[in-house]
């Protein structure tokens, strides 16, 4: 078997998926780790220094390459295998029971990839391509914390990037166990590990990249200035309206 | 008791099907599903017409001919039984049941319930075997085995290639019935010399068959009337990958 047929298996296309997965798992922590620093209010000063050395540092950038190659490889396989699957089953169920004996967003990776590229493509558009613009024919490196300032202001950007986060978070729940399953990882001694950090990792980082609008956001609007009560007051005008 | 039931009819291979509704009466709930389809076709045959075909042949659980699919569930709504296995004590009086045969284009529907199976022979064909010398049948016992190994290959060997899983799966995978055939035999001494042929000529099969791609939904394991896990497909994607990825050729 060569290595074309090898990797051209329902198993073998099972393993790009996964490999492709985990990639993009670990740019989700390098990624997270350095968004996070926004958290410092220290008007991302350090944010800046980090997101100076992701822009241009030669490796990085050879690595952002082949991130971008992968996320593609990664969701254009996703589509045909999904697209493949439906049609070997020509004649469908009239009564199905699905919720019986599986879990809805393992049945709909598919969807959620779509939204989850659907949302990067408004990402993209509002941070990694102009600062690549601008790098590129303009003025030099943009100042990222003060257009995600400037973004987050508005509250339907805002809205986006949580809904974005949400399908994440399901599309991981699935896809970090699903990976180590295809790599033969999960077995009996390791799979209720290998299942709850999944689990964890599905919350907690889809949670913090998701905080960082909402904080944006209400800094914008003065809120980490204000008085408690006068928090509220404000908070009350709002459920009124 | 009496009940409605909703019939998947095709009179062959070729022919467009659809759903024809049948009343049952006096269905006593000791009965088996299969014996509530009996007493319909008694019915039918007495009256002069078709009775609905269906597969059955042991009627304990353990020939993997029976095949319905139950109200949306292969089997039936019970855990870890056929659908010879399921008795009419789960319904009442009055209920609507809607029987269809597997849906795969894998297994085309002969006739009414009947579908073809034949793509799982011709898998275990590809390489679910051991091969073994003529003569005196060696002694079973000569190679010793470990505890939990031999266990784990009874468990995989009790599948008993009905086709739930593919039924159930939305990718219309044949993976669970595949991993647990590859795993039996690759958890053994007796299996271990072919091991690597043995997963990607099967696999192979299972892909030239036209059977989808697993994406570990975990329908096939959920409705699996023998309780095949996950596990072996877990197994068999790494026999797989010592398969690729070995120096050997296979």
């Amino acid at each position: 078997m060569n290595w074309k047929t090898a990797f051209s298996t329902n198993i073998g296309k099972k393993l790009i998926m996964g490999a492709t997965g985990i990639f993009l798992v670990i740019f989700l922590l390098v990624h997270c780790y350095i968004n996070a620093q926004v958290f410092f209010n220290d008007g991302g000063a350090r944010f800046n220094e980090l997101a100076h050395f992701m822009g241009t540092n030669p490796v990085i950038r050879t690595v952002e390459i082949g991130l971008f190659v992968f996320l593609f490889w990664h969701a254009i396989l996703g589509m045909r295998l999904y697209f493949k699957n439906k049609a070997r089953r020509s004649v469908g169920y009239a009564v199905t029971a699905r919720s019986q004996n599986s879990n809805w967003y393992s049945r709909s990776m598919a969807i959620l990839g779509t939204l989850i590229l659907l949302f990067l493509i408004i990402h993209l558009r509002n941070f990694w391509g102009p600062n690549r613009y601008s790098q590129t024919f303009g003025s030099g490196e943009r100042d990222l914390f003060s257009d995600m300032a400037e973004h987050f202001s508005n509250i339907f950007v805002v809205l986006v990037y949580v809904a974005g986060c949400v399908a994440l978070a399901w599309h991981l729940v699935h896809g970090f166990f699903s990976a180590f399953q295809t790599f033969g990882l999960a077995t009996h001694r390791y799979k209720g590990i290998i299942k709850n950090v999944g689990i964890a990792f599905s919350i907690i980082i889809p949670l913090i990249f998701a905080l960082m609008p909402l904080w944006f956001y209400a800094g914008a609007q003065g809120w980490f200035d204000m008085h408690p009560s006068v928090f509220m007051e404000h908070m009350a005008a709002a459920a009124q309206f | 008791m009496n009940l409605t039931l909703k019939v998947w009819r095709q009179k062959n291979a070729k022919a467009k099907g659809s759903f024809e509704t049948f009343k049952v009466s006096d269905i006593s709930s000791e009965m088996s599903f299969l014996e509530m389809f009996d007493v319909l076709n008694e019915k039918l045959i007495n009256e002069g017409k078709e009775p609905i075909a269906f597969d059955h042949d042991c009627r304990e659980g353990i020939c993997g001919s029976c095949s319905m699919y139950v109200n949306g569930r292969p089997h039936g709504p019970w855990k870890h039984t056929t659908v010879c296995q399921l008795h009419m004590r789960e319904y009442k009086d009055g209920d609507t049941i809607t029987v269809e045969p597997w849906r795969a284009n894998s297994f085309p529907v002969i006739k009414d319930l009947v579908t073809d199976r034949s793509a799982f022979d011709r898998i275990i064909q590809a390489g679910g075997y051991i091969s073994v010398n003529t003569g005196n049948a060696v002694d079973a016992n000569a190679i010793p085995i470990e505890k939990q190994k031999a266990d784990d290959s009874f468990a995989a060997a009790a599948c008993i290639g009905c086709g739930a899983c593919v039924a159930a799966c939305p990718n219309t995978s044949g993976m669970l019935f595949l991993s647990a055939k590859v795993s039996h035999l690759a958890l053994l001494p007796q299996g271990d010399p072919e091991r690597k042929k043995r997963a990607a000529d099967m696999i192979h099969q299972h892909d030239s068959e036209g059977f989808g791609s697993c994406t570990n939904i975990g329908a096939c394991e959920a409705e699996c009337p023998k309780g095949i896990s996950l596990e072996n497909i877990n197994r068999m994607n790494k026999e797989y990958m010592g398969s690729i990825f070995s120096g050997s050729k296979v």
